[in-house]
Protein backbone atom coordinates (compact mmCIF):
# COMPACT_ATOMS: atom_id res chain seq x y z
CA UNK A 1 0.00 0.00 0.00
CA UNK A 2 0.99 3.50 -0.76
CA UNK A 3 1.67 5.85 2.19
CA UNK A 4 1.32 8.86 0.21
CA UNK A 5 -0.23 9.56 -3.33
CA UNK A 6 0.02 12.77 -4.99
CA UNK A 7 -2.09 12.59 -8.60
CA UNK A 8 -1.35 15.39 -11.05
CA UNK A 9 -0.81 18.04 -8.08
CA UNK A 10 -1.10 21.88 -9.22
CA UNK A 11 -0.76 24.65 -7.29
CA UNK A 12 -0.93 28.28 -8.49
CA UNK A 13 -0.24 30.91 -5.90
CA UNK A 14 -2.15 34.43 -5.92
CA UNK A 15 0.45 36.48 -7.69
CA UNK A 16 0.51 34.06 -10.33
CA UNK A 17 3.63 31.84 -9.10
CA UNK A 18 2.93 28.01 -10.09
CA UNK A 19 4.83 26.44 -7.41
CA UNK A 20 3.55 22.47 -8.71
CA UNK A 21 3.19 21.40 -12.22
CA UNK A 22 0.68 18.88 -11.55
CA UNK A 23 3.08 16.66 -10.28
CA UNK A 24 2.84 12.81 -9.11
CA UNK A 25 4.67 11.06 -6.36
CA UNK A 26 4.12 7.52 -4.70
CA UNK A 27 5.97 6.62 -1.45
CA UNK A 28 5.29 3.19 -0.46
CA UNK A 29 4.42 2.48 3.04
CA UNK A 30 7.60 1.61 5.76
CA UNK A 31 9.39 3.71 3.36
CA UNK A 32 12.54 6.04 4.20
CA UNK A 33 12.12 8.86 1.84
CA UNK A 34 13.65 12.00 0.63
CA UNK A 35 12.23 14.82 -1.17
CA UNK A 36 15.32 17.06 -2.48
CA UNK A 37 15.12 20.60 -3.99
CA UNK A 38 16.94 24.27 -4.13
CA UNK A 39 15.45 26.77 -2.92
CA UNK A 40 11.90 27.63 -3.99
CA UNK A 41 11.49 24.31 -6.16
CA UNK A 42 8.08 23.62 -4.18
CA UNK A 43 9.11 20.92 -1.32
CA UNK A 44 7.19 23.24 1.25
CA UNK A 45 4.41 23.52 -0.73
CA UNK A 46 3.85 20.06 -1.42
CA UNK A 47 4.16 19.28 1.69
CA UNK A 48 1.70 22.09 3.07
CA UNK A 49 -0.60 20.34 0.28
CA UNK A 50 -0.40 16.88 2.04
CA UNK A 51 -0.93 18.47 5.43
CA UNK A 52 -3.80 20.61 4.50
CA UNK A 53 -2.00 23.76 5.29
CA UNK A 54 -1.87 25.03 1.63
CA UNK A 55 -4.78 24.45 -1.10
CA UNK A 56 -4.23 22.55 -3.97
CA UNK A 57 -5.02 24.34 -7.17
CA UNK A 58 -6.25 20.60 -8.82
CA UNK A 59 -4.94 17.38 -8.65
CA UNK A 60 -5.09 14.86 -5.54
CA UNK A 61 -3.40 13.78 -2.13
CA UNK A 62 -4.15 10.54 -0.55
CA UNK A 63 -2.39 9.44 2.66
CA UNK A 64 -3.26 5.78 3.00
CA UNK A 65 -5.82 5.95 0.33
CA UNK A 66 -7.39 8.42 1.97
CA UNK A 67 -8.28 11.87 0.09
CA UNK A 68 -6.63 14.75 2.24
CA UNK A 69 -8.93 17.05 -0.48
CA UNK A 70 -12.03 14.98 0.20
CA UNK A 71 -11.66 13.50 3.39
CA UNK A 72 -9.25 15.56 5.65
CA UNK A 73 -10.18 14.75 8.85
CA UNK A 74 -9.15 10.65 8.27
CA UNK A 75 -5.85 11.59 6.19
CA UNK A 76 -4.49 14.27 8.98
CA UNK A 77 -5.48 11.41 11.81
CA UNK A 78 -2.81 9.34 10.23
CA UNK A 79 0.31 12.22 9.50
CA UNK A 80 2.55 13.78 11.53
CA UNK A 81 4.18 16.66 10.79
CA UNK A 82 7.69 18.16 11.66
CA UNK A 83 8.02 21.73 9.87
CA UNK A 84 10.78 23.84 8.67
CA UNK A 85 9.76 26.58 11.16
CA UNK A 86 9.04 26.78 15.00
CA UNK A 87 5.50 26.66 15.25
CA UNK A 88 4.50 25.52 18.78
CA UNK A 89 3.50 28.52 21.63
CA UNK A 90 6.51 29.78 23.26
CA UNK A 91 4.85 30.82 26.04
CA UNK A 92 3.65 27.26 26.88
CA UNK A 93 6.10 24.17 28.69
CA UNK A 94 7.07 21.36 26.10
CA UNK A 95 5.24 18.64 28.39
CA UNK A 96 2.05 20.62 27.40
CA UNK A 97 2.24 21.26 23.81
CA UNK A 98 2.70 17.95 23.71
CA UNK A 99 -0.06 16.46 25.75
CA UNK A 100 -2.01 19.02 24.28
CA UNK A 101 -1.31 17.90 20.57
CA UNK A 102 -2.48 14.65 21.66
CA UNK A 103 -6.12 15.88 22.47
CA UNK A 104 -6.31 17.65 18.88
CA UNK A 105 -5.90 13.82 17.52
CA UNK A 106 -8.29 12.57 20.15
CA UNK A 107 -5.45 10.95 22.48
CA UNK A 108 -7.07 10.38 25.89
CA UNK A 109 -4.98 13.00 28.66
CA UNK A 110 -3.71 10.01 30.27
CA UNK A 111 -2.10 8.09 27.40
CA UNK A 112 -1.13 11.77 25.84
CA UNK A 113 0.52 12.30 29.13
CA UNK A 114 2.45 8.94 28.92
CA UNK A 115 3.59 9.16 25.50
CA UNK A 116 4.41 12.72 26.29
CA UNK A 117 6.97 11.67 29.08
CA UNK A 118 8.11 8.32 26.80
CA UNK A 119 8.81 11.10 23.53
CA UNK A 120 10.39 13.68 25.34
CA UNK A 121 12.93 10.90 27.14
CA UNK A 122 13.97 9.54 23.85
CA UNK A 123 14.68 13.00 22.73
CA UNK A 124 16.46 13.70 25.31
CA UNK A 125 14.30 16.44 26.86
CA UNK A 126 12.44 14.86 29.70
CA UNK A 127 14.37 18.05 32.16
CA UNK A 128 13.14 20.63 30.58
CA UNK A 129 9.32 19.09 30.10
CA UNK A 130 8.33 21.36 32.59
CA UNK A 131 10.26 24.84 31.99
CA UNK A 132 9.41 27.30 29.81
CA UNK A 133 10.05 26.33 26.15
CA UNK A 134 11.12 29.60 24.72
CA UNK A 135 14.43 29.47 26.97
CA UNK A 136 15.15 25.90 25.28
CA UNK A 137 17.88 25.90 21.80
CA UNK A 138 16.95 25.41 18.53
CA UNK A 139 17.86 22.13 18.44
CA UNK A 140 15.59 21.17 21.54
CA UNK A 141 13.04 23.17 19.39
CA UNK A 142 13.04 21.16 16.89
CA UNK A 143 13.53 18.07 18.41
CA UNK A 144 10.11 19.01 20.52
CA UNK A 145 8.62 19.13 17.28
CA UNK A 146 9.35 15.84 16.41
CA UNK A 147 7.58 14.44 19.78
CA UNK A 148 4.82 16.45 19.54
CA UNK A 149 5.03 14.95 16.07
CA UNK A 150 4.64 11.77 17.23
CA UNK A 151 2.38 12.13 19.92
CA UNK A 152 -0.64 10.64 18.32
CA UNK A 153 1.87 7.81 16.64
CA UNK A 154 0.83 8.50 13.24
CA UNK A 155 2.00 6.22 9.97
CA UNK A 156 3.43 8.80 8.36
CA UNK A 157 5.97 11.36 9.51
CA UNK A 158 6.68 14.17 7.49
CA UNK A 159 9.71 15.90 8.41
CA UNK A 160 11.03 19.42 6.34
CA UNK A 161 14.25 19.85 7.35
CA UNK A 162 14.00 18.93 10.81
CA UNK A 163 17.75 19.09 11.33
CA UNK A 164 18.41 22.80 9.78
CA UNK A 165 20.79 24.51 12.34
CA UNK A 166 21.42 21.85 14.94
CA UNK A 167 24.94 20.45 15.70
CA UNK A 168 26.17 16.97 14.20
CA UNK A 169 25.87 15.04 17.57
CA UNK A 170 22.27 16.71 18.23
CA UNK A 171 22.05 15.79 14.49
CA UNK A 172 23.08 12.44 14.84
CA UNK A 173 21.02 11.65 17.35
CA UNK A 174 17.77 12.90 15.83
CA UNK A 175 18.49 10.34 13.04
CA UNK A 176 18.96 7.38 15.11
CA UNK A 177 15.34 8.35 16.80
CA UNK A 178 13.89 8.65 13.77
CA UNK A 179 15.27 5.52 12.19
CA UNK A 180 13.76 3.80 14.91
CA UNK A 181 10.80 5.15 14.44
CA UNK A 182 10.89 4.12 10.42
CA UNK A 183 11.98 0.27 11.77
CA UNK A 184 9.44 0.43 13.92
CA UNK A 185 6.73 0.51 10.69
CA UNK A 186 6.02 4.21 10.38
CA UNK A 187 6.55 5.70 6.79
CA UNK A 188 9.17 9.05 6.70
CA UNK A 189 9.27 11.37 4.18
CA UNK A 190 12.08 13.88 4.71
CA UNK A 191 13.03 17.31 3.13
CA UNK A 192 16.63 17.81 4.20
CA UNK A 193 19.28 20.61 2.97
CA UNK A 194 22.15 17.97 4.06
CA UNK A 195 22.08 15.49 1.33
CA UNK A 196 24.53 13.14 3.20
CA UNK A 197 21.45 13.10 5.68
CA UNK A 198 19.14 11.70 2.72
CA UNK A 199 21.74 9.42 1.41
CA UNK A 200 22.13 7.45 4.60
CA UNK A 201 19.15 7.26 5.86
CA UNK A 202 16.67 7.37 2.88
CA UNK A 203 15.90 4.59 0.81
CA UNK A 204 14.22 6.53 -2.01
CA UNK A 205 14.24 9.66 -3.51
CA UNK A 206 12.99 12.20 -5.37
CA UNK A 207 14.16 15.69 -6.56
CA UNK A 208 12.05 18.16 -7.37
CA UNK A 209 12.77 21.65 -9.38
CA UNK A 210 11.01 24.32 -10.57
CA UNK A 211 7.64 22.76 -9.26
CA UNK A 212 8.24 19.56 -11.28
CA UNK A 213 9.62 16.00 -10.15
CA UNK A 214 12.58 15.17 -12.14
CA UNK A 215 14.23 12.20 -10.41
CA UNK A 216 12.11 9.64 -8.67
CA UNK A 217 13.54 6.28 -7.98
CA UNK A 218 15.71 4.68 -5.22
CA UNK A 219 18.97 5.74 -3.57
CA UNK A 220 21.37 3.14 -5.08
CA UNK A 221 19.73 3.66 -8.63
CA UNK A 222 20.73 7.06 -8.02
CA UNK A 223 23.84 6.96 -6.94
CA UNK A 224 24.32 4.77 -10.16
CA UNK A 225 24.13 7.21 -12.34
CA UNK A 226 27.30 9.22 -11.24
CA UNK A 227 29.68 8.02 -14.03
CA UNK A 228 32.15 10.85 -13.37
CA UNK A 229 33.56 10.59 -9.37
CA UNK A 230 35.94 13.73 -8.52
CA UNK A 231 39.12 13.00 -5.48
CA UNK A 232 41.15 15.35 -4.39
CA UNK A 233 44.56 13.82 -3.72
CA UNK A 234 46.82 15.74 -1.19
CA UNK A 235 50.63 15.07 -2.05
CA UNK A 236 54.07 14.73 0.25
CA UNK A 237 56.12 16.80 -1.49
CA UNK A 238 54.78 19.92 -3.48
CA UNK A 239 54.87 19.98 -7.57
CA UNK A 240 54.85 21.85 -11.07
CA UNK A 241 52.19 20.96 -12.95
CA UNK A 242 49.93 17.53 -12.79
CA UNK A 243 50.15 14.27 -14.85
CA UNK A 244 48.65 13.84 -18.13
CA UNK A 245 46.31 10.86 -18.46
CA UNK A 246 44.06 9.50 -21.40
CA UNK A 247 40.25 9.70 -20.31
CA UNK A 248 41.47 11.70 -16.92
CA UNK A 249 40.77 15.31 -15.96
CA UNK A 250 43.55 16.12 -13.69
CA UNK A 251 44.44 19.75 -12.09
CA UNK A 252 46.73 21.42 -9.53
CA UNK A 253 45.01 22.98 -7.04
CA UNK A 254 47.95 24.10 -5.21
CA UNK A 255 51.72 22.41 -5.26
CA UNK A 256 50.94 19.46 -3.07
CA UNK A 257 46.86 19.59 -3.98
CA UNK A 258 45.36 17.96 -7.33
CA UNK A 259 41.81 17.28 -8.25
CA UNK A 260 41.35 14.18 -10.40
CA UNK A 261 37.99 14.09 -12.21
CA UNK A 262 37.86 10.04 -13.30
CA UNK A 263 35.56 8.16 -15.07
CA UNK A 264 34.03 5.23 -13.66
CA UNK A 265 34.84 3.55 -16.59
CA UNK A 266 38.24 4.39 -16.16
CA UNK A 267 40.58 2.42 -13.85
CA UNK A 268 42.14 4.59 -10.51
CA UNK A 269 45.22 2.27 -11.37
CA UNK A 270 46.15 4.27 -14.33
CA UNK A 271 46.13 7.61 -12.23
CA UNK A 272 48.27 5.83 -9.34
CA UNK A 273 50.85 4.26 -12.12
CA UNK A 274 51.24 7.72 -13.64
CA UNK A 275 51.69 9.62 -10.98
CA UNK A 276 54.54 6.84 -9.97
CA UNK A 277 56.06 7.57 -13.41
CA UNK A 278 55.81 11.19 -12.08
CA UNK A 279 57.56 10.24 -8.48
CA UNK A 280 54.50 11.83 -6.97
CA UNK A 281 53.82 10.07 -3.71
CA UNK A 282 49.86 10.22 -2.57
CA UNK A 283 49.70 11.16 1.22
CA UNK A 284 45.97 10.83 1.35
CA UNK A 285 43.15 10.70 -0.96
CA UNK A 286 39.57 11.76 -0.50
CA UNK A 287 36.13 11.95 -2.52
CA UNK A 288 35.31 15.75 -3.59
CA UNK A 289 32.21 15.80 -2.44
CA UNK A 290 28.91 13.88 -1.45
CA UNK A 291 28.11 11.93 -4.22
CA UNK A 292 24.23 12.31 -3.88
CA UNK A 293 25.31 16.59 -4.06
CA UNK A 294 27.18 15.88 -6.86
CA UNK A 295 23.86 14.06 -9.11
CA UNK A 296 21.48 17.04 -7.32
CA UNK A 297 23.64 19.74 -9.20
CA UNK A 298 23.63 18.03 -12.01
CA UNK A 299 19.53 17.11 -12.07
CA UNK A 300 18.65 20.87 -10.88
CA UNK A 301 20.99 22.18 -13.13
CA UNK A 302 20.75 20.21 -16.40
CA UNK A 303 19.98 24.01 -18.42
CA UNK A 304 22.39 25.43 -17.14
CA UNK A 305 26.28 25.78 -15.93
CA UNK A 306 26.51 23.44 -13.07
CA UNK A 307 27.38 25.60 -10.22
CA UNK A 308 30.63 24.95 -7.45
CA UNK A 309 29.81 22.14 -5.03
CA UNK A 310 29.38 25.17 -2.28
CA UNK A 311 27.28 27.26 -4.30
CA UNK A 312 25.43 23.67 -4.86
CA UNK A 313 25.43 23.42 -0.95
CA UNK A 314 24.14 26.51 -0.69
CA UNK A 315 21.88 26.96 -3.28
CA UNK A 316 19.60 23.28 -1.87
CA UNK A 317 19.68 25.29 1.76
CA UNK A 318 16.02 26.15 2.01
CA UNK A 319 12.79 24.78 0.86
CA UNK B 1 -8.35 1.20 8.61
CA UNK B 2 -7.86 3.43 11.18
CA UNK B 3 -10.30 4.30 13.58
CA UNK B 4 -8.77 7.41 15.02
CA UNK B 5 -11.54 9.64 13.92
CA UNK B 6 -15.18 9.34 15.84
CA UNK B 7 -17.23 11.73 18.09
CA UNK B 8 -15.23 10.74 21.23
CA UNK B 9 -12.12 12.13 19.49
CA UNK B 10 -13.94 15.36 18.20
CA UNK B 11 -14.90 15.46 22.10
CA UNK B 12 -11.35 15.10 23.67
CA UNK B 13 -10.25 17.62 21.16
CA UNK B 14 -12.74 20.09 21.78
CA UNK B 15 -12.03 19.55 25.29
CA UNK B 16 -8.50 19.90 24.75
CA UNK B 17 -9.02 23.54 23.04
CA UNK B 18 -11.52 24.62 26.15
CA UNK B 19 -8.71 23.60 28.88
CA UNK B 20 -5.94 25.43 27.12
CA UNK B 21 -8.04 28.74 27.09
CA UNK B 22 -9.47 28.20 30.51
CA UNK B 23 -6.00 27.50 31.36
CA UNK B 24 -4.85 30.50 29.95
CA UNK B 25 -7.27 33.07 31.39
CA UNK B 26 -6.71 31.87 34.84
CA UNK B 27 -2.79 31.86 34.96
CA UNK B 28 -3.32 35.65 33.38
CA UNK B 29 -5.74 36.00 35.81
CA UNK B 30 -4.41 39.69 36.39
CA UNK B 31 -5.39 40.68 32.32
CA UNK B 32 -8.14 38.59 31.82
CA UNK B 33 -10.12 38.96 35.16
CA UNK B 34 -9.24 41.53 37.49
CA UNK B 35 -9.53 45.16 35.13
CA UNK B 36 -12.90 44.35 34.06
CA UNK B 37 -13.48 44.22 38.16
CA UNK B 38 -11.54 47.27 38.55
CA UNK B 39 -13.46 49.19 35.78
CA UNK B 40 -17.20 48.21 36.47
CA UNK B 41 -16.14 49.33 40.30
CA UNK B 42 -15.41 52.21 39.15
CA UNK B 43 -18.35 52.63 37.40
CA UNK B 44 -20.35 52.38 40.20
CA UNK B 45 -18.70 54.74 42.41
CA UNK B 46 -19.03 57.41 39.91
CA UNK B 47 -21.89 56.89 38.15
CA UNK B 48 -24.18 55.00 40.58
CA UNK B 49 -23.19 56.38 44.17
CA UNK B 50 -21.85 60.01 42.90
CA UNK B 51 -23.82 60.85 40.16
CA UNK B 52 -26.28 58.63 40.18
CA UNK B 53 -27.49 60.51 42.97
CA UNK B 54 -28.90 63.54 41.86
CA UNK B 55 -29.66 61.49 38.84
CA UNK B 56 -32.34 60.17 40.98
CA UNK B 57 -34.57 57.50 39.13
CA UNK B 58 -34.07 55.95 35.77
CA UNK B 59 -37.00 53.72 34.43
CA UNK B 60 -38.85 53.67 37.64
CA UNK B 61 -35.85 52.75 39.83
CA UNK B 62 -32.22 54.31 40.99
CA UNK B 63 -30.32 54.97 38.95
CA UNK B 64 -27.56 53.27 40.24
CA UNK B 65 -29.87 49.78 40.04
CA UNK B 66 -30.53 50.75 36.69
CA UNK B 67 -26.90 50.79 35.16
CA UNK B 68 -25.87 47.56 37.02
CA UNK B 69 -27.56 45.12 34.28
CA UNK B 70 -25.76 47.30 31.20
CA UNK B 71 -22.26 47.73 32.43
CA UNK B 72 -22.47 43.99 33.43
CA UNK B 73 -23.46 43.40 29.26
CA UNK B 74 -20.43 45.89 28.76
CA UNK B 75 -18.24 44.00 30.63
CA UNK B 76 -19.38 39.98 28.95
CA UNK B 77 -19.47 42.22 25.13
CA UNK B 78 -16.04 43.96 25.48
CA UNK B 79 -14.74 40.21 27.40
CA UNK B 80 -16.12 37.85 24.93
CA UNK B 81 -14.75 39.44 21.79
CA UNK B 82 -11.35 40.54 23.39
CA UNK B 83 -10.98 37.21 24.59
CA UNK B 84 -11.15 35.04 21.29
CA UNK B 85 -9.66 37.97 19.26
CA UNK B 86 -6.43 38.66 21.25
CA UNK B 87 -6.21 34.46 21.54
CA UNK B 88 -6.86 33.10 18.20
CA UNK B 89 -5.16 35.98 16.41
CA UNK B 90 -2.15 35.27 19.00
CA UNK B 91 -2.07 31.66 17.59
CA UNK B 92 -2.21 32.83 14.21
CA UNK B 93 0.45 35.67 14.60
CA UNK B 94 2.99 32.63 16.98
CA UNK B 95 2.01 30.21 13.88
CA UNK B 96 0.95 27.96 16.88
CA UNK B 97 -2.71 27.65 14.65
CA UNK B 98 -1.17 25.25 12.70
CA UNK B 99 -1.04 22.61 15.33
CA UNK B 100 -4.86 22.43 14.88
CA UNK B 101 -5.21 23.26 10.71
CA UNK B 102 -3.07 20.20 10.32
CA UNK B 103 -5.41 17.76 12.94
CA UNK B 104 -8.22 16.00 12.14
CA UNK B 105 -10.13 18.35 13.88
CA UNK B 106 -12.91 19.94 11.84
CA UNK B 107 -13.17 23.53 11.64
CA UNK B 108 -16.50 23.50 14.16
CA UNK B 109 -15.13 22.16 16.75
CA UNK B 110 -12.12 24.35 16.64
CA UNK B 111 -14.57 27.55 16.34
CA UNK B 112 -16.93 25.64 19.10
CA UNK B 113 -13.40 25.31 21.45
CA UNK B 114 -12.45 28.87 20.89
CA UNK B 115 -15.94 30.38 21.64
CA UNK B 116 -16.53 27.94 24.22
CA UNK B 117 -13.46 29.92 26.30
CA UNK B 118 -14.16 33.32 25.34
CA UNK B 119 -17.98 32.56 26.72
CA UNK B 120 -16.10 31.13 29.85
CA UNK B 121 -14.16 34.27 30.35
CA UNK B 122 -17.32 36.30 29.47
CA UNK B 123 -19.59 34.78 31.92
CA UNK B 124 -16.81 34.69 35.44
CA UNK B 125 -16.51 38.37 34.28
CA UNK B 126 -19.89 38.99 34.54
CA UNK B 127 -20.57 37.00 37.38
CA UNK B 128 -17.84 39.27 38.84
CA UNK B 129 -18.88 42.27 38.24
CA UNK B 130 -22.52 41.25 39.33
CA UNK B 131 -21.01 40.31 42.49
CA UNK B 132 -19.26 43.87 43.33
CA UNK B 133 -22.59 45.48 41.80
CA UNK B 134 -24.36 43.64 45.08
CA UNK B 135 -21.95 45.73 47.04
CA UNK B 136 -23.42 48.75 45.47
CA UNK B 137 -27.02 48.12 45.30
CA UNK B 138 -27.84 44.92 46.17
CA UNK B 139 -28.72 41.77 44.42
CA UNK B 140 -31.50 41.39 41.91
CA UNK B 141 -32.91 38.17 39.90
CA UNK B 142 -36.56 39.43 38.34
CA UNK B 143 -36.00 35.69 35.80
CA UNK B 144 -33.17 33.36 36.55
CA UNK B 145 -33.88 31.79 32.64
CA UNK B 146 -34.19 34.94 30.82
CA UNK B 147 -30.55 36.90 32.54
CA UNK B 148 -29.06 33.30 31.94
CA UNK B 149 -29.68 33.11 28.38
CA UNK B 150 -29.25 36.20 27.39
CA UNK B 151 -25.64 36.18 29.39
CA UNK B 152 -24.84 33.39 27.33
CA UNK B 153 -25.94 33.95 23.37
CA UNK B 154 -24.38 37.59 24.16
CA UNK B 155 -21.46 36.09 25.09
CA UNK B 156 -21.78 33.68 21.87
CA UNK B 157 -22.53 36.36 19.37
CA UNK B 158 -19.53 38.47 20.31
CA UNK B 159 -17.46 35.68 20.52
CA UNK B 160 -18.10 34.66 17.00
CA UNK B 161 -17.46 38.63 16.05
CA UNK B 162 -14.29 37.84 17.56
CA UNK B 163 -13.57 35.16 15.67
CA UNK B 164 -14.15 36.88 12.50
CA UNK B 165 -12.07 39.98 13.16
CA UNK B 166 -9.54 37.56 14.46
CA UNK B 167 -9.30 35.81 10.70
CA UNK B 168 -8.89 38.69 8.91
CA UNK B 169 -6.84 40.39 11.28
CA UNK B 170 -2.99 41.08 9.89
CA UNK B 171 -1.44 42.96 12.78
CA UNK B 172 -2.26 43.42 16.54
CA UNK B 173 -3.82 46.77 15.41
CA UNK B 174 -6.45 45.00 13.70
CA UNK B 175 -8.11 43.66 16.49
CA UNK B 176 -8.40 46.94 18.80
CA UNK B 177 -10.13 48.89 15.73
CA UNK B 178 -13.30 46.74 15.61
CA UNK B 179 -13.39 47.40 19.81
CA UNK B 180 -12.49 50.65 20.10
CA UNK B 181 -13.98 52.58 17.05
CA UNK B 182 -17.58 49.92 16.76
CA UNK B 183 -18.27 48.10 19.96
CA UNK B 184 -17.23 50.63 22.78
CA UNK B 185 -19.37 53.32 20.92
CA UNK B 186 -22.02 50.90 19.97
CA UNK B 187 -22.55 49.88 23.89
CA UNK B 188 -22.55 53.31 25.51
CA UNK B 189 -25.59 53.90 22.93
CA UNK B 190 -26.90 51.40 23.84
CA UNK B 191 -29.17 51.87 26.77
CA UNK B 192 -26.28 51.48 29.25
CA UNK B 193 -26.80 54.32 31.21
CA UNK B 194 -29.87 55.46 29.95
CA UNK B 195 -33.45 54.33 28.67
CA UNK B 196 -33.71 54.80 25.28
CA UNK B 197 -37.75 55.73 25.70
CA UNK B 198 -35.61 58.87 27.17
CA UNK B 199 -34.67 59.83 22.95
CA UNK B 200 -37.00 62.50 20.96
CA UNK B 201 -38.18 60.51 18.70
CA UNK B 202 -36.28 60.31 15.40
CA UNK B 203 -33.38 59.75 17.77
CA UNK B 204 -35.17 56.64 19.48
CA UNK B 205 -35.51 54.64 16.04
CA UNK B 206 -32.04 55.09 15.16
CA UNK B 207 -31.34 53.89 18.60
CA UNK B 208 -33.18 50.27 17.81
CA UNK B 209 -30.98 49.78 14.80
CA UNK B 210 -28.31 49.12 17.43
CA UNK B 211 -28.63 45.54 18.03
CA UNK B 212 -26.98 46.05 21.71
CA UNK B 213 -30.24 47.98 22.95
CA UNK B 214 -31.90 44.89 22.58
CA UNK B 215 -29.48 42.59 24.67
CA UNK B 216 -28.98 45.06 27.67
CA UNK B 217 -32.60 45.75 27.92
CA UNK B 218 -33.41 41.76 27.62
CA UNK B 219 -30.76 41.39 30.28
CA UNK B 220 -32.51 44.24 32.48
CA UNK B 221 -35.67 42.18 32.27
CA UNK B 222 -33.93 39.25 33.19
CA UNK B 223 -32.51 41.33 36.38
CA UNK B 224 -34.82 44.06 37.36
CA UNK B 225 -37.69 42.84 35.45
CA UNK B 226 -37.80 46.36 33.36
CA UNK B 227 -37.12 46.28 29.72
CA UNK B 228 -37.65 49.30 26.34
CA UNK B 229 -37.98 47.00 23.88
CA UNK B 230 -40.05 43.37 23.29
CA UNK B 231 -38.26 40.50 24.58
CA UNK B 232 -39.16 38.61 21.81
CA UNK B 233 -37.68 40.71 19.70
CA UNK B 234 -34.57 40.70 21.56
CA UNK B 235 -34.22 37.25 21.52
CA UNK B 236 -34.86 36.72 17.38
CA UNK B 237 -32.28 39.66 16.60
CA UNK B 238 -29.38 37.61 19.46
CA UNK B 239 -30.44 34.06 17.80
CA UNK B 240 -30.61 36.16 14.31
CA UNK B 241 -26.95 37.53 14.67
CA UNK B 242 -25.86 34.35 16.15
CA UNK B 243 -26.72 32.13 13.32
CA UNK B 244 -25.60 34.34 10.92
CA UNK B 245 -22.03 35.15 12.38
CA UNK B 246 -21.80 31.22 12.73
CA UNK B 247 -21.93 30.51 9.50
CA UNK B 248 -19.52 33.19 8.71
CA UNK B 249 -16.93 31.80 10.58
CA UNK B 250 -17.85 28.17 9.35
CA UNK B 251 -17.38 29.71 5.87
CA UNK B 252 -14.20 31.58 6.30
CA UNK B 253 -12.40 28.23 8.37
CA UNK B 254 -13.92 25.49 5.83
CA UNK B 255 -12.09 27.68 3.14
CA UNK B 256 -9.34 28.60 5.23
CA UNK B 257 -9.45 32.58 4.56
CA UNK B 258 -6.43 34.19 6.13
CA UNK B 259 -4.85 30.67 8.23
CA UNK B 260 -4.23 28.44 4.71
CA UNK B 261 -2.93 29.49 1.36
Amino acid sequence: MNALEVCQLRKTYGNGVEALKGIDLNVVEGDFFALLGPNGAGKSTLIGIVSSLVNATAGETRVFGISVQKDRSRAMAEIGLVPQEINFNQFEKPFDIVVNQGGYYGVPRRVAKERAERYLTQLALWDKAFGPSRQLSGGMKRRLMIARAMVHEPRLLILDEPTAGVDIEIRRSMWRFIRQINEAGTTVILTTHYLEEAESLCRNIAIIDHGDIVENTTVKALLGKLDVETFVLDLREPVERPPQVDGMDIVLRDPTTLEASIPKSRSLNRLFKALELEGMEVKSMRNKVNRLEELFVRLVHADGPAPTAAQAAAGAGAA
Amino acid sequence: MTEKVSARSYWIGYQTILIKEVTRIIRIWAQTLLPPVITMSLYFVIFGAIIGRRVGEMGGMPYMDFIVPGLIMLTVITNSYGNITSSFFGAKFGKHVEELLVSPLPPWIILAGYVSGAVFRAVLVGILVWLVAGAFSGFHMHNLFVTGSILLMTSIVFALGGFINAIYAQKFDDISIIPTFVLQPMTYLGGVFFSVSLLPGIAQQIALINPIVYMVNAFRYGLLGVTDVPLWVAYAMIIGFGVVLFWICMRLLTKGVGLRT
